[in-house]
């Protein structure tokens, strides 16, 4: 276990540092001069110079790339070309906005497909199968944004419950800053628990029909109780997976969500850093994404051996 | 994906797929998307290239059966013609992922060793990637268009591929028959094209239905955020953005092309499912 | 006893506050789409800067007022010398600026001398081109000396870019703005509002309102609910789109659609052939229905244009009749260009809805003169850098929103590649003069030759569509410059 997870580790680094080179050089042959766009059609091109000059831009490729390196590995990230804050606060605001977008969208999920999921291998064959099941195929056709714009038409709109968008800000308060992320959570869950209910239910009837379920039932234990304590618990491993795919997912697919609903997460953050050629911002939250996908992805393997004993002897 | 190749052939495979009522399903689904799509290059109702700016937003009615927008474009053809565009789109992209990917995959299993390892890693470099963001920078760079939409979507095909190839080679590689054929002095290749890949081209096409559904939503989320296919072309992502700002006033308008994504992507993945159920029949009831 | 009158004056402030609060209101929030980058107006060129801080919290010597007039700010007076090249103006005294310190003749000069510095970073560093020296008198005087007179001046100083920093925080103003005016900065949560509060240290008439929050709503579909909701209490430029006659019909709001000094033009490449042909621009001209532009560009809201001028200044002459819509002469017209096959060329567009919109409908438009236009969408960075920078471009659209602009058409290397002697000479005389009539004359002049050449097809006039509370008094009806100056905002019942 410890080899194989000292390897996973050292893939992790030498995935990142490739992140960090691919990532460079793609924002290097990026067209267009962020010191021109902040300063607008009608400035002087002396005074463009001197803000290229005052951003640092007219260092040389392989130094720049150094310093960026370097300064990560101090947690220094730098200063956003377009905000003049530093990019550590500015990603930790956004993060704040994201990571509970992301987790509360998760815990949605997980927490309507699993039931859903052991109802219909419950019932496998019948109607409440049949149903759920379609209902669940239809969830993973749905594009999250198209069903976010209907929530909006419904709640925001129309019964006037949730903002439509925007964000007040934890500041403003728990309950205003959560009404704001739910219709959110609930677009990027939805289509997410469709899938995760799909794989349930596959896993647990793969699992209903091993030996020692018919056992279990053999010795008279009730259908529900072994569904419930010993199916399910062994089922877990292929819907953790998912789970763990689904949260990387998650993160970086609050970038179309954060745009319909106007949330100031990281996905806008880059967004609008890309459009404003704040490069720097842009490197940098790229990567902590490609690094919190690597992380979630070694959680997922972790899990695994506390789901399964068995893989904990490898 | 648990698959294990099947030694039947594929009309056996055709055979069990047909039963399966959602494969035929989807198959209607799909095969009328196409259709739709097909006609449009001949006809439609209306021009799309040809804005009538008098005519803007009007409900649906016996004219414009879905309306028209905000530019006085009649929706249907619109989504004719984006029909069109997702399927050129998820399709290419499809064909990219299976191009590059299934010899990556056949190279890692028949060679193993350190080119095995590499094809893995660069699989692991490219799934770290969150794929939309990778879409984002690919079109920041090339500017938006469809092209590069399906050149985004092409890449985060290749390693799905490469990975279904290589596990299905490496389940085929110790069977008998290829033992045999190694012992009579074919190559390593020659046994690839021989004999794995026809072996493994059943399961490839299921997954290349599942990647193309997968195509379908990507292609509409990369339009919706204004990097794929540009006007005057209309694309389904594209008319639910215009339609955005526009549903207090309109809402058939953002209704009518979401449902044409749901409705063909749902289709491929019925099609899918009975597939991948008659591609292994031991799955079948589970799904 | 001092303890009991403290308490006295506490109940007496907290019974003064509640009736004021109970009066009428002295908070505000209102409604932005685009978020600015940061807060100096001496440092970039956002419009949205300026929307927060112009008036608000930075002041000028002079500055613009609701109709686009000079108005005096930090300078209470000012004489001109006979030749107009020597500037005497007369500060306020007792200024502060909101960090406590003194403000006087040296931060004047500090200001000016840095806007114009070798190193400046200032994004209208041309407004200070004509300045020579600038030279503290005493502590309330300053005297500029400019090396030839120009005209436009007190109103350049009027600009948000040529506002009055102290030393001790120009390097900071970005994040945390220190200025001069009746509101100081209080704080800023990146990505959705940036909060003012009264100074209570002002220099001249103090404002009716507390607190002020700008919230950076980008999208109609947000804007709209923030608005019917109360959560915003108005929006002085709202992307309201196709649901203005909800709003209009809703008697708690006040609709306002005024101007801006947003020219919205094609432009054409006009040393690239065939667009240095006058019959093939003249074409294209005819070929544009501007009221079908504004339709699909601008939901029906938007002054025609015939000229680079707003129709909202004193001397705008309408043009609009030069070169009206008409296909069958726009294709005579070709023809005589010896293009009566039309031609294929391409159409850059940034990212404004006026642009992409109105650049669907015009090639639409131009595709009936036998014309194909490729649309190709840009980011703003690309549209900088490959049709403003390197001229790479045939057709483009794009708003040129900085006021009273038509200067741009002399500029040398600019982008629209235009070049005309008649055209220059005007604007050369423009800025000996200072005499308002003959001012007014050269501006109608320049207008007709612009309008005669097509230099670039003059669309529309960027519409400003302002949603307020009805209970609200004192927002700009029009932008004469991006600015929503809350000095004189305040809640009527």
């Amino acid at each position: 276990m410890t080899a194989y997870l000292l390897n996973r580790l050292i893939t992790g680094l030498a995935t990142l540092l490739v992140a960090s080179l691919v990532v460079f050089a793609v924002l290097e042959v990026l067209p267009g001069d962020p010191a021109r766009l902040m300063l607008g059609m009608n400035a002087t091109p002396d005074a463009v110079e001197a803000l290229r000059e005052q951003m640092g831009l007219n260092q040389p490729v392989p130094l720049r790339y150094l310093d960026w390196i370097g300064g990560m590995l101090s947690l220094d990230l730098g200063k956003s070309y377009t905000y003049s804050v530093p990019v550590l606060d500015l990603v930790k605001e956004r993060v704040a906005v994201s990571l509970p977008l992301a987790v509360i969208a998760l815990v949605l999920s997980v927490a309507i497909a699993i039931p859903v999921g052991a109802f219909a291998a419950q019932r496998r064959g019948r109607a409440g199968d049949t149903l759920s099941m379609g209902a669940a195929q239809i969830g993973v056709a749905v594009p999250n944004f198209w069903f976010a714009l209907i929530l909006i038409y419904i709640f925001a709109v129309w019964l006037r419950l949730v903002p439509a968008g925007g964000f007040p800000g934890w500041s403003a308060g728990v309950w205003p800053a959560l009404k704001a992320l739910i219709l959110p959570a609930i677009a990027l869950a939805l289509p997410q628990a469709a899938i995760l209910a799909r794989v349930t239910r596959s896993s647990l009837v793969e699992v209903l029909g091993e030996d020692f379920i018919r056992t279990a039932r053999a010795k008279g234990l009730p259908f529900d109780r072994v569904l419930w304590r010993h199916a399910l618990r062994n089922a877990l491993i292929p819907v953790v997976t998912i789970v763990g795919l689904q949260f990387s997912f998650l993160l970086a697919g609050t970038i179309i969500i954060e745009n319909v609903f106007y949330l100031p997460g990281l996905g806008r953050l880059i967004f609008q850093a890309i459009t404003q050629r704040d490069l720097i911002v842009v490197e940098s939250v790229v990567m902590l994404l490609v690094a919190s996908v690597i992380v979630v992805n070694l959680l997922v393997d972790l899990s695994y051996a506390v789901v399964d004993p068995r893989l904990r002897a490898r | 994906m648990t698959h294990t190749a099947t030694p039947h052939g594929f009309a056996d495979f055709l055979a069990r797929a047909f039963a399966s009522r959602s494969f035929v399903l989807g198959l209607v689904i799909t095969a009328a998307i196409a259709l739709m799509a097909l006609v449009s290059f001949f006809w439609t109702p209306y021009d799309v290239t040809k804005l009538v700016v008098q005519n803007r937003m009007l409900p649906p009615s016996w004219v414009h059966p879905l309306g028209t927008d905000q530019f006085g474009r009649d929706v249907l053809s619109m989504i004719m013609v984006g029909a069109r565009n997702s399927i050129a789109v998820a399709l290419v992209a499809v064909g990219i992922g299976m191009g590059v990917g299934v010899p990556l995959g056949c190279l890692a299993a028949a060679r193993g060793g350190w080119q095995d390892e590499a094809v893995m890693r660069f699989n692991d470099v490219v799934f770290a990637f969150p794929a939309l963001l990778s879409a984002i920078m690919i079109t920041a760079v090339f500017g938006p268009g469809a092209v590069n939409a399906i050149i985004a979507i092409g890449i985060f095909n290749i390693p799905v591929f490469a990975r279904v190839a290589r596990a299905g080679a490496l389940a085929i590689w110790p069977r008998e028959f290829i033992l045999a054929a190694r012992a009579a002095g074919k190559g390593k290749a020659s046994i690839t094209i021989e004999h794995i890949l026809p072996n493994i081209a059943t399961m490839l096409l299921v997954q290349g239905t599942i990647q193309f559904a997968l195509g379908i939503l990507a292609e509409a989320g990369l339009s919706y955020v204004g990097l794929g296919a540009q006007p005057p072309m209309p694309s389904w992502g594209r008319m639910l953005f215009d339609a955005q700002t526009r549903m207090m006033v309109m809402p058939t308008l953002a209704i009518f092309p979401g449902l044409a994504i749901v409705i063909t992507v749902l289709g491929l993945n019925l099609l899918g499912d009975g597939a991948s159920d008659a591609l292994d029949p031991k799955l079948a009831g589970r799904r | 006893m001092k303890r009991w009158t403290t308490f006295v004056a506490a109940a007496a402030m907290a019974i003064a506050a509640s009736t004021t609060a109970f009066a009428a209101r002295t908070d505000l929030v209102l409604g932005m789409v685009l978020e600015p980058p940061h807060l100096d107006p001496t440092a970039g060129a956002a419009a949205a800067i300026r929307e927060v801080v112009y008036a608000n919290v930075f002041e000028g010597l002079t500055r613009i007022g609701p109709s686009g007039e000079v108005l005096p700010a930090l300078a209470e007076s000012w004489t001109v010398s006979d030749d107009g090249k020597v500037y005497t103006f007369k500060l306020h005294s007792g200024v502060k600026f909101h960090d406590g310190s003194d403000f006087g003749a040296d931060d004047v000069k500090f200001s000016l001398d840095r806007a114009r510095a070798a190193d400046s970073t200032n994004a209208q560093k041309g407004l200070f081109e004509a300045i020579d020296t600038v030279e503290v008198v005493d502590p309330t005087t300053v005297k500029v000396t400019l090396k030839h007179p120009q005209g436009a001046f007190l109103y350049n100083m009027g600009w948000g870019d040529a506002v009055i920093v102290s030393p001790k925080s120009a390097d900071t103003n970005k994040e945390k703005p220190i200025g001069t005016g009746p509101f100081k900065f209080d704080s800023w949560a990146r990505g959705s509002s940036i909060k003012l509060a009264k100074s209570d240290s002002y220099w001249g008439e103090p404002v009716q309102l507390d607190k002020a929050e700008f919230r950076i709503i980008p999208d109609a579909s947000a804007a709209l609910p923030a608005l019917l909701s109360g959560d915003v209490q108005a929006f002085p430029n709202m992307p309201v789109g196709d649901s203005l006659p909800q709003i209009q019909a809703d008697p708690r709001f006040k609709v306002v659609i005024g101007s801006t000094e947003g020219e919205t033009i094609l432009t054409m490449n006009n040393k690239k052939p065939p667009f240095d042909n006058l019959k093939v621009r003249q074409a294209i001209s005819r070929a544009l229905d501007r009221q079908a532009i504004i339709d699909g560009a601008s939901t029906g809201l938007g002054t025609p244009i015939g000229s680079h001028f707003s129709p909202a200044n004193k001397d705008y002459i309408d043009l609009t009749g030069t070169y009206p819509h008409d296909i069958a002469k726009a294709k005579e017209l070709l023809k005589e260009a010896g293009l009566e096959n039309g031609f294929k060329t391409t159409l850059k567009l940034p990212p404004p809805t006026y642009a992409r919109d109105g650049g669907q409908v015009i090639a639409s438009e131009l595709r009936e003169i036998g014309i194909d236009a490729e649309i190709i969408p840009l980011e703003w960075a690309d549209w900088l850098k490959q049709v403003f920078t390197d001229k790479d471009y045939d057709l483009t659209i794009v708003s040129h929103v900085e006021p009273n602009d038509i200067g741009i058409y002399a500029r040398k290397d600019y982008y629209f590649n235009y070049d005309s002697p008649a055209f220059d000479k005007v604007m050369r005389d423009l800025d000996l003069t200072t005499d308002e009539t003959k001012r007014s004359e050269l501006y109608g002049e320049a207008q007709k030759i612009l309008a005669q050449d097509a230099p670039v097809g003059f669309l529309f006039e960027l519409p400003k569509i302002g949603v307020w509370d009805a209970k609200i008094e004192g927002l700009w009806e029009n932008a004469p410059i991006p600015a929503n100056d809350l000095t004189k905002v305040k809640w009527v019942d």
